[in-house]
């Protein structure tokens, strides 16, 4: 039986990595078995993407750090992989244009595929296996937890067309647990059931809800984490000292970035 | 003061079919709780895999579960596995495996304690020559060579706790021994039913004090069923179970829909050995 051929996809999670957690790797499994298992599509990598310190959370520790973590953790996985460029970048950078980034990225290598392709065609090879005879343009879609799907209706938060690009131009794969329901936040938004189609829902029944903030607190209080976080993250840790009561209050008083009133979307129906 | 604290050794019995990251999480958990109290020093977690003649439903041969098992406690300093339970030829009670590694503890003990016996002499020589002074003459566990006796106790979680109350799983003296002479160690999930549980029960509720409630706050479901069925949908179990046992799942081409269907329609050991027994009642009265 000949198989259509399935559009590949690039998922991208941003989020702070503060630090990684087995959680946070869980996702992209998770993702990725989903996205299989509807026939249309195939995964062809992975890619976390830790915020830049100018985000201004608190608790946040240095990107330095956060990227290096991110690396230890994602040692064993043979798909996905950390890009620092979004905490590299000068001033905290949008979502959105977080996303584009790494589109045009996506782009540039299946376009240089494509050159090499036809400058040497050959018979058939195994790296034609996804493309048949029409090579098929990748997707990138932002995988995340339900949790940061609500943040879209906090006020200030997001800007609406940075929503709107999100879900049309890209692709939402949101994570739940088993308990929750995202779907009916969907409903309640005329924007994200306009794009419900590519909005993917994976439900997560094996509940694991490593919330790195846990994590921060059990090991200011000299409590156990392993087998929550991968043991090299743990060595790497200890080794660098990084999570302190000290580290625990940087940013405290301070705005998150995106809701500082130079980036505060103006929103002309409030008025 | 540290010669003050009892030693306890956690013992968790159980499939381990496979072992999962949940099953290791009880280990830190209750160690950093018994910790926390100031009475305790965990000086080993033992993992006890059942026998094959156990005969529950889906579980797979002990020597893979014992090796995964190993495979899973490679990068640990202070748990490892014991396959005595595993290799004998019948199914045998949780109280016989808790007594068998509490005589182990316990000979080990007298091991080192006759090593140190010899200060002791020096220390009652020295005394003799001041035999003189009207001090009270000390008392041998006024050492620091004699420390309390180390106990072992049961790890679980509170599934295992909420089951003594299944009728003929458990023999009530079985029960009450666990209680009475080693003490229980129970993590459960925040909100749970253990406390209620235990409430309902004369026999737990007396105990009360021998059994350690540990609250765990981060929601860790990763039960062995929900890994074994997501083998069979071909789903990622990363993560959920350390990297080596992953791997050695896939090499072995373990948990498929025939493993799951060993032993179906088969009674578990317990229940079969209970059965004929009247003395295996229920717990609560």
């Amino acid at each position: 039986v000949r198989m259509r051929s399935r559009i590949p996809v690039i998922l991208l999670s941003c989020g702070s990595f503060n630090p990684t957690t087995n959680m946070h790797m869980r996702l992209f499994e998770l993702a990725r078995d989903h996205l299989h298992q509807t026939g249309q599509y195939q995964v062809i990598e992975g890619i976390m993407s830790p915020v830049s310190d100018k985000y201004g959370k608190k608790g946040l520790v240095s990107a330095r750090h956060r990227v290096a973590m991110a690396r230890l953790a994602l040692e064993t996985s043979d798909w996905i992989r950390v890009d620092p460029w979004e905490s590299e970048q000068d001033t905290w950078t949008e979502t959105v244009k977080v996303l584009r980034h790494h589109y045009e990225e996506a782009l540039r290598a299946f376009q240089s595929q494509e050159f090499m392709r036809n400058k040497y065609p050959t018979g058939s090879s195994t790296a034609d296996s996804l493309s048949c005879q029409q090579p098929v343009l990748p997707e990138l879609k932002l995988l995340c937890g339900a949790d940061f799907l609500q943040t879209f209706k906090t006020p200030n938060l997001w800007k609406e067309e940075d929503i709107k690009e999100i879900v049309e131009k890209f692709g939402l794969v949101c994570v739940s647990r088993a308990g929750s329901d995202p779907s009916q936040f969907i409903q309640e938004s005329d924007l994200l059931s306009e794009f419900q189609h590519n909005i993917f829902l994976v439900r997560e029944w094996i509940q694991n809800e490593i919330s790195a903030t846990q994590i921060r607190s059990a090991l200011c209080r000299g409590l156990s984490v392993k087998y929550l976080i991968p043991d090299s993250v743990i060595a790497y840790i200890a080794q660098h000292n990084v999570y302190t009561a000290e580290s625990e209050r940087r940013n405290e008083g301070h705005l998150l970035q995106p809701l500082r009133p130079q980036n505060t979307p103006i929103n002309p129906l409030r008025d | 003061d540290p010669d003050r604290k009892t030693e306890v050794v956690l013992l968790a019995c159980g499939s381990f079919n496979p072992i999962t990251n949940m099953h290791l999480r009880l280990f830190e958990l209750a160690k950093d709780h018994l910790h926390e109290t100031g009475k305790y020093k965990v000086i080993k977690g033992i993992i006890s895999p059942v026998g094959d003649a156990y005969k529950k439903k889906g579980l797979i041969s002990a020597n893979h579960r014992v090796t995964m098992a190993k495979l899973a406690t490679k990068n640990s300093d202070w748990v490892e596995v014991d396959d005595w339970e595993s290799c004998q030829s019948e199914w045998l009670e949780t109280l016989k495996v808790l007594r068998y590694h509490h005589q182990k503890l316990l000979s080990a003990d007298v091991t080192n304690s006759v090593q140190d016996a010899v200060p002791i002499t020096k220390l009652g020589r020295k005394r003799k020559q001041e035999s003189n002074r009207h001090e009270p003459i000390k008392k041998k566990n006024q050492s620091p060579v004699v420390k309390s006796v180390p106990q072992v106790k049961l790890l679980c979680g509170s599934d295992m706790l909420e089951s003594f109350g299944i009728p003929n799983l458990w023999k009530l003296e079985d029960i009450t021994e666990i209680v009475e002479k080693h003490g229980l160690v129970c993590i459960s999930r925040a909100g749970n039913n253990a406390q209620k549980f235990i409430y309902e029960s004369d026999l737990l509720w007396r105990h009360k004090n021998n059994i350690h409630l540990v609250e765990e706050w981060i929601t860790n479901d990763i039960s062995s069923t929900k890994i074994r069925r997501a083998l069979r949908r071909g789903q990622s179990i990363r993560y959920l179970v350390p990297d080596a046992v992953r791997a050695y799942i896939e090499r072995q081409r373990l948990y498929g829909p025939e493993s799951e269907d060993r032993n179906a329609g088969l009674v578990l050991a317990p229940l079969q050995k209970h059965a004929a027994d009247p003395g295996a009642h229920g717990l609560h009265n």
